[in-house]
């Protein structure tokens, strides 16, 4: 049987959700896809970082979108989404990488960006008193921070399904094509047909552009992430440093995120992951030498979630170069998370107005054409 | 709660419990002793400070967990006492880096 | 027998030096397979044969002969050429064969051609009001002291719940001298009949006899309530008091202890993290890994013997071990594995062991207000979450374990869901109307137990170096 809708969304990560719940309030009914269950895998696994900070430039713009509706999550999906802003913070470890930062805020401001700013020492401690007293300084943009991303990812789809979204988890969209001016998807034994197909399947979405012809230089990852017991407040902050891969939180709860993206071995068809403790091991050796304090503290989990990588870690984002009606959402390369909300607000807008206000040209799949490339 | 059976002839050893001498025995584990000694031995919870005691003794429910000469977060119930070894009750989140 | 794994790799590695491990060590090592038995005790026995070479109880006659019976297999793994450690916490498995172990408070990676999981069985979640009061233990807590330390409880003391290990545990505590005010035992009386079809298997079997004159020399000096259907503990700060049902008979007897039991179940959180796959087990109400006929699971290379593989007691999981073991050296050393028992005959003992299994897991199967509690009563002990808390969650969206984890901390706490995962599947399941199967399980993930971050930062750095240490 067919069932028609106003446009089918392939994957229930906070993408999907968040496409699916902004053409809702757009007055649209959208019937999301997922295979496992919204947030399975990296949008509910990630470190649920709200990040402008250390963006590469392309995608700044709709960093600063999305940011703006983090401040207003609560209104927009009745969940607060365990979102804190205390910012997060870039560390330089030394004099050399200090002055990689001045150079990046500087050539940030004269873009006319003014979310980074370059801090000395002595604001460096006075945000992150823990930190090794060996650190010149580095970048903060204060009004970053962080969230929950399950619960993030959760509420998105649940808001959806409240304002008329269909969601549908726990079968995989297959046969994907166009048929009589329609996309339709087969879902099980049912069939969903729609003007509008959106593919946001994450780790997932290569075969898909592939299959439709618009193969994108898109790899499978898994980035990994540990988190220790609960111990005594003692950083506000996010921090992530300048020179090496580390990413480091501290929830309300206590516990302490370390991530910062050393990869494990994806198994997708397993939907499965193989971690590398070796490179866990170097993660924990940065930790030590950075936060003393967190020498014995205790790791009680480590995991990592699938996701998209692209050549140039840009995302794809905008509508097919091939196709009426089909719009791509995906290869966030490890930093989707903070751009879910205006990702999903700024495909809503190209799907029913046909533009957006929203700079993101840079991130066209038309970027990866041959004849472009 | 327990007391030792007149058949036990093991060799007695001392560990401080929160800085006070406690007696125990060769081969006890550290949240045996811990009951054995007749002390309030409660932890209090880093969620809520509830107050508890070891529950299976087995190595899996992590109600024993104590702070053994220094490192926090230990499972009393698996590691033997040794003689002058220094145990606090953890009380709340266990604090880092002093 | 406390230092780091002699070598890097190993034709077998057994996990856990309960019945199931020593058989199987016992059987790979003399088939000539270098074999590396790891254990989280100080000591062989696992939870049966606890401190079976330490014990501090010098009259036997008081922990019986089957506990002394496993002397004669830690004996064999002694004599053996396999190297054993203990307290050794293997703390990661994966699909490679690749086993994290942490000794000493230094962790190390060692690989292995064959993992044999024998990583027993735990109680059963008890999840009543006021069981994380301080005072309340499982039974196997009391039996674990017992054994290894001679403490008996000495104050006002309750056992409640029911199976074969609270009737053994009740007569060594009377052997040793210890005290017990009251059993209130939980079996449901609708189970004596549904267990009758199983009863001449069971009379004819070893349980029998040995059941029946321990339950009478038990009731012969504590009295026993039976056909329990409430259960509350109660206190400020710790236990104080125990209240019951039974009948129409409503009582609250003041204790100190109370020492809970109703039954084991497998303990799956190495195996599940290895990424073994397991299935709901209706008769057991537990996860059981899904097994070929010698133990071998869904992920190459991994096996699994013992109660981890499906509750059948000591003796099966002996026989169990062996078999896991002889498929191993089928495996990597066929010529050797003419030296040891036949497969046909270690079936046949297999059967033979089994033989009751039924009877029991049938009388013994839990209540269910006994396994899914309502209201304010604690379900994971770690996060402190009610089962009113999940009951919410289900109401506002939460599918399953692992959705559920966007809404509430369950499950991650340091024990990692092993006292709260069974529970939160069924809860789970009977509020939405679906199976356990249907609902599944936790994710879980490694460390399967904590480490520390200054452990895991000391980790040897490359190949190269994890070689130099652990040849060093």
């Amino acid at each position: 049987m067919t069932k028609l809708a106003d446009a089918i969304i392939v994957g229930g990560g906070i993408h999907g959700c968040s496409t699916a719940l902004h053409l809702t309030l757009a007055g649209m009914k959208p019937v999301l896809i997922e295979k496992d269950y919204a947030g399975r895998h990296a949008s509910g696994v990630n470190a649920g970082g709200v990040r402008q900070l250390a963006r590469h430039v392309a995608e700044i713009p709709l960093s600063i979108r999305s940011m703006g509706i983090w401040e207003r999550i609560n209104e927009l999906l009745d969940d607060d989404c365990s979102f804190e802003s205390h910012g997060q913070v870039l560390v330089a470890e030394n004099e050399t990488e200090l002055a990689a930062c001045r150079a990046r805020v500087a050539e940030l401001n004269a873009l006319g960006f003014t979310h980074e700013e370059l801090i000395d020492g002595t604001e460096l401690r006075r945000l992150v008193p823990a930190v090794a007293d060996t650190c010149p300084g580095g970048v903060v943009s204060r009004r970053d921070g962080a969230a929950n991303p399950a619960q993030t990812t959760t509420a998105f789809r649940r808001k959806a399904e409240q304002l008329g979204a269909t969601v549908r988890e726990g079968v995989a969209a297959s046969n994907v094509r166009r048929e009589d001016g329609l996309w339709r998807v087969d879902v099980g034994s049912e069939t969903y047909a729609a003007p509008v197909l959106v593919n946001a399947a994450g780790a997932w979405a290569g075969r898909i552009a592939a299959a439709l012809g618009e193969p994108v230089p898109v790899e499978t990852v898994a980035p990994m992430l540990m988190i220790t017991s609960r111990v005594p407040h003692f950083i506000d902050p996010v921090v992530i440093l300048r020179g090496r891969k580390l990413s480091f939180k501290q929830f309300k709860n206590g516990t302490v995120l370390i991530g910062g993206g050393h990869l494990a071995t994806p198994d997708q068809d397993r939907n499965e992951t193989v971690l590398d403790w070796p490179s866990l091991a170097i993660s924990a050796r940065t930790v030590f030498e950075l936060f003393p304090v967190m020498r014995d503290a205790t790791i009680m989990r480590a995991w990592a979630g699938i996701e998209a990588k692209t050549k140039d870690d840009l995302p794809v984002l905008g509508p097919s170069a091939h196709h009426a009606g089909l719009y791509h959402q995906f290869g966030f390369s490890l930093h989707g998370f903070q751009l879910g909300p205006g990702a999903g607000a700024v495909m809503a807008e190209l799907i029913v107005n046909g533009g957006t206000q929203t700079r993101i040209g840079d991130l066209s799949i038309d970027r990866f054409r041959p004849s472009n490339s | 709660m327990f007391r030792r059976s007149d058949q036990d002839r093991r060799p007695s050893l001392q560990i401080f419990v929160d800085g006070v001498t406690v007696e125990a025995r060769e081969g006890d584990t550290v949240s045996a002793a811990l009951l054995a000694s007749g002390r309030d031995v409660r932890r209090e919870t880093a969620v809520s400070g509830a107050p508890r005691l070891p529950y299976c003794m087995m190595g899996v429910c992590f109600d024993c967990l104590v702070t053994i000469d220094g490192v926090g977060n230990r499972q009393g119930c698996l590691v033997p006492v040794a003689a002058g070894m220094q145990i606090e009750i953890q009380k709340g989140k266990r604090e880092i880096g002093r | 027998m406390n230092a780091a794994p002699q070598r890097d790799a190993y034709d077998v590695v057994v996990i856990g030096a309960g019945p199931a491990g020593l058989a199987a060590t016992a059987t790979a090592s003399a088939a000539g397979l270098s074999t590396l038995l790891l254990d989280e005790n100080p000591g062989p026995g696992g939870q049966v044969w606890r401190a079976i070479a330490s014990t501090p109880v010098t009259a036997r006659d008081q922990l019986g002969a089957d506990y002394w019976a496993g002397a004669e297999l830690v004996g064999e793994v002694r004599s053996s050429k396999a190297e054993i450690i203990h307290r050794a916490t293997v703390w990661s498995l994966d699909r490679h064969l690749e086993i994290g172990i942490s000794i000493g408070g230094a962790s190390a990676f060692v690989k292995a051609r064959r993992v044999i999981l024998a990583t027993g069985a735990l109680e059963r979640p008890f999840p009543i009001p006021g069981w994380t009061l301080p005072g309340v233990m499982t039974a196997g807590a009391a039996q674990t002291m017992l054994k290894s330390s001679a403490l008996v409880p000495d104050s006002r003391t309750v056992i409640s719940g029911q199976g074969p290990l609270l009737w053994l545990l009740a007569a060594q505590i009377l052997r040793l001298g210890g005290r017990i005010d009251r059993i209130l035992d939980t079996t449901e009386r609708k189970n004596y009949l549904a267990a009758l079809p199983h009863a001449f298997a069971f009379v004819t079997s070893a349980y029998f006899t040995k059941g029946l004159a321990m339950m009478r020399e038990v009731k012969a000096k504590v009295e026993v309530t039976t056909g329990v259907t409430e259960l509350a503990a109660a206190g400020e700060g710790r236990l104080a008091s125990v209240s019951y049902v039974a009948g129409n008979h409503r009582e609250t007897i003041p204790a100190d202890l109370l020492l809970l039991h109703q039954g084991v179940v497998p303990n799956v959180n190495l195996a599940m993290a290895a990424g073994v796959e397991h299935r709901w087990d209706n008769l057991q109400l537990c996860w059981s890994p899904a097994l070929d006929g010698n133990g071998g699971t869904s992920v190459e290379g991994i096996a699994i013997a013992g109660d981890g593989a499906g509750i059948s007691g000591a003796n099966a999981a002996v026989v169990r071990g062996r078999i896991a073991a002889r498929g191993a050296v089928e495996a990597l050393a066929p010529a050797a594995a003419a030296k040891l028992s036949p497969m046909a005959a270690l079936h046949a003992d297999l059967a033979k062991a089994e033989r009751g299994r039924a009877f029991l897991d049938t009388l013994f199967r839990p209540a269910r207000q006994f396994r899914i509690p309502a209201g304010d009563t604690i379900v994971c002990r770690c996060e402190e979450v009610t089962a009113r808390d999940i009951v919410d969650a289900v109401a506002i969206g939460a599918t399953g374990p692992n959705q559920l984890k966007a809404y509430r901390r369950t499950g991650m706490g340091p024990c990692q869901g092993r006292l709260c995962g069974l529970t939160v599947t069924e809860l789970m399941a009977e509020a939405r109307g679906k199976t356990p199967q249907e609902i599944g399980y936790y994710r879980l993930r490694a460390p399967v137990k904590p480490i520390t971050l200054a452990e895991l930062a000391a980790m040897p750095k490359t190949d190269d170096d994890v070689k130099a240490v652990v040849r060093g």
